[in-house]
């Protein structure tokens, strides 16, 4: 590939739990959940009640802005339970699933014949519009725009993440269909960056329709921010969107059977996890559905949907999220370590600094916890974090700026082109403990409040 | 250890909010963090975080400076015997040193830490380490004989104006250290220059007639006692009986912990190692006194070469330690090198200039930590302007 893009600074976190390469189990749905939270800035409008009978692919939220987007349940079955949160906020439709999966028939449809209103309406009824990301701020698409390119990350850098190549490999022709269907619906077309290690194992390379890009590097290379940024940067009043191949599957599958089919195959991960290999099941689905790969009696192990640096703790009743394709099971540390901070080895620990001697052992793996290992201080050291993100900004006044509400410095410093995970290792180095996510994340709810 | 942990728990609710003792939760927890990490997990953001901390990261920077320090006890122990001609060996040297220091030590820290605590007490918030490094720094860069009561004031002038009115640890526009060192120079000139401060005893030796309890040795006759930078020229040198070789291994008066190139240079390898300090400070400090030095000497100023330089007075300790502070300093990539080449350079221009103020290390770096942020301010902007060009030029 001639258009290489090389990124010389970032961090794969050692983390030990990778899922092996097999098939543990088909996970039978039994209660899965559609859960607005996972989708930023939504006003959920509930479309069922408890009792409602569903289909796999009936809608059972919609947006309240653009009621046109709405959100399916993953599987037939019985509403069993609306869960709301503080202030009725709306966390969870918990679904209970029949035994034998009926479908919504949207038709088969050939998208060569499609205009991009008819894949738009296609996409919006079927539940799969939320498939598509768009930034900056990384919100649900607005279907009323066209996007200056549509950009996909046929790789993962993320600790422990689920392998595309393996976790998609009967999916090719899906994926071609939806990059078909997308295509109609933006102008620069489909940008799709691989993994150039790993170029010409990928069955994705042969995709047609599409403008390929390699990246060499460690994580965060295989985030999509972090490739627009290089394939061409966000400037203020654009907006792209994003996919990730496995929406991608799903959004080709719709068009070839008719399906709202959402099955994917997910990776279990982590120190805690028994075993730790691949499921077939649904976004929705039980923590309690993957009961094999653990051993929770000692109340200590963290379950979390996606990986350990941007997934979100679910809690052991808890249920996979719409987008993620991963579980990683790890231990809460919560104990005390005497004088640790002034140990000269602590060589079960990692760190991605020389102060301890975890440089000594490039290729072991940790079995990380989530303990803090310190207190949390104002910002001290300024170069840390500059050396895991390979973007062009400044990952500390971008920080600061958020603090402070400033939005003028915020656009400065290229909130656009952020999202929460791209400065995850930011956070996961930093020295203070300052929780830089949870900060940028406030930032773009500022923004995207004053830019309205 | 775990006796010690039972006690901890046991005693905490005493200290926490509504419990007997709950205004001293700041002073409580700084103790119990400094024993036991915390039993904290992270509760927004990654599941998992980085073992290094603060109190990590700082105490590498307290044991660089131990070769220094550990140096610094014997050279006042030898520049003692010296001036007196007491003929001692290396532990009594040593021995000497220790005790004049270790007071030096006890005040910067418990009049350095009280305020930090209490501070910190006033403020609900936890106590910072940060002071562990200031503390360790300002016994090193003051002359030995400096009255305790004057490095306490000081050290008080440092921690509250130069930190606490400014929010704490990480928010100082200012090394404490140096503004510590800066407040005797300005307040107590005559206990911080000149040529008889610079050897242990002899400030008491001069009022008292005695320097030393056991007997009633008087100066050895050739004695001078003003440090290198008092004379900086090669004839000034040569009559002080100085060699080069003397200015890298430090047997030179000075500050305690300012005199050894190499126990210098030992700190630096660790922290540029451990990658706590940047080097790119560093050498760009030592490019621009090199730079200035080579220029003073091509133009006829001194008749010292440029890497004379590097090698007298602070400007080594001052390159290594305080230059590199990185709260004080330039945050940006591009910033650390006009940081640096701009303390190097300021550094030796003052000595050059300036007679009747040699040591310019200090004002040089508190100068440039006033400019930093103007210098990342440049850098940003110029940084954010060539990316947009780049932009519209794809």
């Amino acid at each position: 590939m001639s258009n290489n893009i090389t990124l010389k600074r970032g961090l794969d976190i050692p983390i030990s739990g990778e899922a092996a390469q097999k098939i543990k189990k088909a996970v039978v749905p039994d209660v899965v959940a559609v859960k607005p939270t996972d989708f930023r800035g939504l006003l959920p409008k509930l479309l069922v009640k408890e009792g409602d009978s569903v289909l796999a692919g009936t809608p059972v939220l919609a947006d309240k802005l653009s009621p046109g987007i709405v959100f399916s349940s993953p599987v037939s079955g019985t509403v069993q339970a609306v869960v709301r949160g503080e202030k009725r906020k709306l966390l969870e439709i918990r679904i209970k699933a029949d035994e034998t999966q009926k479908y919504v028939d949207f038709g088969i449809q050939k998208v060569k014949d499609l205009t991009a209103d008819q894949i738009k309406e296609a996409l919006m009824k079927s539940g799969l519009w939320p498939a598509l990301v768009q930034r900056p701020y990384g919100v649900l698409a607005n279907p009323d725009i066209r996007p200056k390119a549509i950009f996909v990350s046929a790789f993962s850098t993320a600790p422990l993440a689920a392998d595309i190549d393996y976790a998609l490999r009967d999916e090719f022709d899906n994926i071609q269909t939806a990059v078909n269907a997308l295509a109609k619906l933006t102008d620069g077309g489909i940008h799709v960056s691989f993994n150039s290690v790993n170029y010409n194992g990928t069955p994705f390379h042969k995709l047609e329709n599409v403008i390929q890009h390699t990246f060499t590097g460690k994580h965060p290379a295989g985030n999509v921010g972090i490739q627009i940024h290089h394939i061409s940067p966000i400037r203020k009043g654009e907006t792209v969107w994003t996919v990730s191949p496995l929406m991608l599957a799903a959004i080709g599958k719709l068009f070839n059977t008719g399906k709202y089919d959402m099955t994917r195959r997910i990776a279990v991960t982590g120190p805690k996890a028994v075993d730790p290999c691949y499921v077939t099941a649904l976004p929705g689905m039980a923590m309690a559905d993957i009961k094999e790969f653990y051993d929770n009696s000692a109340r200590d192990i963290r379950f979390i949907s996606g990986d350990v640096l941007t997934g979100t703790n679910v809690g052991e009743d808890g249920f996979l999220g719409f987008y993620d394709s991963q579980v990683t099971l790890i231990k809460e540390g919560r104990e005390h370590e005497m004088l640790g901070w002034a140990k000269p080895f602590r060589s079960n620990l990692f760190s991605a600094s020389r102060t301890y001697f975890s440089w000594l052992t490039p290729n072991r793996r940790y079995d990380m916890d989530t303990n803090l290992h310190g207190g949390v201080r104002a910002f001290l050291m300024n170069d840390v974090y500059g050396k895991v993100l390979p973007m062009d900004i400044f990952p500390v006044y971008l920080t600061k700026a958020c603090i402070a509400g400033d939005i003028d410095k915020m656009e400065k410093y290229g909130i656009y082109e952020v999202l929460e995970e791209d400065l995850a290792l930011c956070e996961y180095v930093c020295p203070s403990k300052i929780d830089i996510q949870a900060i940028i994340s406030d930032g773009i709810s500022l923004m995207m409040k004053e830019m309205e | 250890m775990n006796g010690l942990r039972k006690l901890t728990d046991k005693i905490k609710p005493a200290f926490e909010k509504g419990g007997k003792l709950g205004f001293l939760h700041s002073t409580f927890d700084a103790f119990e963090t400094f024993l036991f990490v915390p039993d904290t997990v992270t509760k927004r953001g990654a599941h998992v975080r980085d073992s290094v901390d603060l109190k990590r990261i700082l105490i590498i920077v307290v044991l660089a400076l131990v070769p220094a320090m550990l140096f610094g006890m014997w050279n006042v122990g030898y520049q003692h015997s010296n001036a007196f001609g007491l003929g001692w060996g290396f532990w009594q040297m040593f021995w000497y040193g220790l005790v004049k220091v270790i007071p030096l030590y006890l005040v910067s820290y418990i009049v350095g830490l009280g305020i930090e605590f209490i501070s910190a007490q006033i403020k609900g918030h936890e106590v910072s380490e940060g002071y562990l490094v200031s503390g360790m720094l300002i016994p090193l860069i003051v002359p030995v004989d400096v009255p305790l009561w004057m490095l306490a004031i000081a050290v008080a002038f440092a921690v509250i104006l130069g930190k606490e009115v400014f929010g704490g640890t990480g928010m100082n526009i200012w090394n404490p250290a140096l503004l510590c060192r800066a407040f005797l120079f300005f307040s107590y000139p005559s206990k911080m220059s000149g040529d008889t401060v610079w050897t242990g005893g002899l400030s008491r030796y001069l009022t008292e007639g005695t320097a030393y309890a056991t007997d009633g040795n008087g100066l050895v006759d050739a004695f001078s006692g003003a440090t290198p930078l008092a004379h900086p020229s090669i004839e000034g040198l040569q009559q002080a009986g100085t060699s080069f070789m003397d200015l890298f291994i430090g047997t030179v008066p000075g500050s305690v912990g300012e005199t050894s190139v190499i126990a210098i240079l030992i700190g630096a390898i660790i922290l540029i190692w451990t990658g706590v300090a940047s080097w790119k400070i560093m050498l760009s400090s030592v490019v621009g006194g090199l730079a200035m030095g080579y220029l003073g000497y091509a133009c006829g100023v001194t008749d010292l070469p440029g890497y004379y330089q590097l090698v007298l007075g602070g400007f080594a300790f001052g390159t290594v330690f305080m230059a590199t502070d990185p709260v004080t300093s330039a945050q940006t990539e591009t910033g650390k090198w006009i940081y640096g080449f701009l303390v190097g350079a300021l550094t030796v221009t003052v000595r050059l200039f300036n007679p009747g103020y040699v040591e310019g290390m200090m004002l040089a770096i508190l100068l440039m930590n006033t400019f930093a942020p103007l210098i990342d301010y440049y850098v940003i902007e110029g940084s954010i302007k060539r990316r947009e060009k780049k932009v519209k030029v794809a």
